[in-house]
């Protein structure tokens, strides 16, 4: 890739710029600044479609009562029952069981806490779950 | 707890990958001036490996590097210098050890999720564990952060790092950190550059294992020449992309690691004043071009714009076509050692 090549598309990353090494005029390696290339662009975005997807899930069956609110946490945070047990430090059929409304709606103040924590949230907040399901970058499609 | 305000005169250079970056940064702090691309050389870096049965998110493992950690501990042992590498149990010992190392006016290279790092782009918080960075000071209750991803000198609150330290799931840094102890007087740079050299032709062309090296890029093509019969075309999308993103996606330089490889190259030419390598230098270039094709022409198979020149048997081609390429270039380097 010569320097001049290197990809300047549009930017998800806000205003920060990645390194590439690239060619220059005399043949010599240089390290060049890129906003990004809308092919690792594409991939990246289609990584966040699949995490869309979850959550957007996890949304219907929390409002159909199949599920409490932690389950659309923890898909918005990207995780699955194991990792999330990991960092609220209990074991994962506990967490399995507040994934459930009943188990959910038992759980003490300190463990909401815990997990409000995890998710970056209060803990009065973890039952105010959007009307929809939002990403912090663009959709696929809108590129 | 957190002593007062302190910052140690450490150089900050962004890089193109974090590992090599860290540890080309922290080695030129003590003296020894080298490369992110001589680090990451000398580390034996490059790599390819499909790994179908390994699963990151119900995706193929599929690398274009070493395993995380792989490069800093061959860069030490060919370098000959004295990391000191330490991890803990406990999250508050964790951060009380680092603060100790840096009131003695040491850097601290640590390893850290990224999904907890506060100044993380939002598109590329992920839950990837073995993201290295440079803590050199403190200011206020926070750390100062020489990310080799970024281009200035950051700040990151206390908690937040001590999160990133202790990440959960794959790769868990479990608080790893690690500082310079001793740089010898003298270093076989020249040396330490043929080894990795080494190591790489090795890998790349005689691991008697079908899933590594050139015959693992092969292997590539014609697994996905059959995704689309076996797993359907929304599958085929979502594997393809995972391949795209692990060669393009931040951190890699350009073409899975093949752009910095062809810096090290022409770098080791000089060191071992070998112009042949200056030469194969260019052969890598041309094979990361070849990488860049192949990913474009994935990416709009992937948006939905295949007008036959991105079909999964056009992109096999392209992959074999690397594969010829890399062949080329690590036989000819295999006879230039």
């Amino acid at each position: 890739m010569k320097k001049d090549e290197v990809p300047q598309d549009q930017a998800i990353l806000g205003p920060w710029q990645e390194l590439f090494y690239a060619v220059d005029e005399d043949g010599r390696y240089v390290l060049a600044p890129s906003r990004g290339w809308e092919a690792a662009t594409v991939a990246n975005l289609q990584a966040w479609e699949v995490i869309a997807e979850e959550m957007e899930q996890a949304l219907s069956a929390v409002r159909a009562g199949r599920a409490s609110p932690l389950a659309f946490h923890m898909a918005r945070c990207q995780m699955n029952p194991r990792l999330l047990s990991r960092y609220v430090g209990i074991g994962w059929w506990r967490v399995r069981r507040h994934l459930r409304p009943a188990g959910y709606a038992a759980m003490g103040s300190d463990l909401r806490e815990r997990y409000a924590r995890i998710f970056g949230i209060e803990a009065a907040e973890l039952d105010r779950l959007p009307e929809q399901v939002q990403l912090p970058v663009p959709r696929v499609d809108e590129l | 707890m957190n002593g007062g305000d302190l910052q140690i005169p450490f150089r900050h250079r962004q890089a193109a990958h974090c590992e090599s970056g860290t540890i080309a940064n922290l080695l030129s702090w003590a003296g020894l001036e080298i490369s992110e691309a001589l680090a990451f050389g000398i580390g034996g870096g490059l790599f390819f490996g499909y790994f179908p049965f390994v699963r990151i998110n119900r995706l193929p493992l599929v690398t274009f590097r070493k395993a995380p950690g792989a490069i800093f501990k061959k860069v030490v042992r060919r370098l000959g210098v004295n990391f000191e590498v330490r991890k803990f149990r406990d999250p508050e010992e964790s951060m009380a050890a680092l603060d100790a190392i840096l009131e003695r006016g040491i850097p601290v290279g640590v390893q850290t999720g990224v999904f907890w790092l506060p100044y993380f782009p939002p598109a590329l918080r992920f839950h990837f564990n073995a993201h290295n960075l440079v803590v050199m000071g403190r200011e206020g209750g926070d750390y100062l952060v020489s990310d080799p991803l970024f281009d200035v000198i950051l700040r990151c609150p206390r908690r937040d790092l001590m999160t990133a330290r202790f990440a959960k799931g794959a790769l868990a840094p479990q608080g790893r950190m690690y500082y310079l102890e001793k740089v010898p007087e003298r270093v076989d740079l020249a040396g330490a550059v043929r080894s990795g050299l080494g190591e790489v032709v090795r890998v790349m062309l005689s691991i008697p294992l079908p899933i590594i090296g050139i015959r693992g890029i092969r292997f590539l093509a014609r697994q996905l020449e059959g995704w689309p019969a076996r797993l359907g075309e929304r599958k085929t999308v979502l594997y393809l992309g995972h391949v795209i993103r692990m060669q393009e996606e931040i951190g890699t330089g350009g073409a899975g690691f093949r752009f910095i490889f062809g810096a090290f190259l022409q770098e080791a030419a000089e060191l071992l004043d070998n112009p042949r390598l200056a030469e194969r230098s260019r052969e890598a270039t041309e094979v990361g071009d070849r990488w860049r094709d192949f990913a474009l022409q994935g990416a709009r198979f992937c948006k939905g714009r295949d007008d036959g020149a991105s079909s999964p048997q056009r992109l096999a081609a392209l992959l074999r076509g690397c594969a010829d390429g890399e062949e080329r270039l690590f036989r000819g380097l295999r006879g230039d050692l």
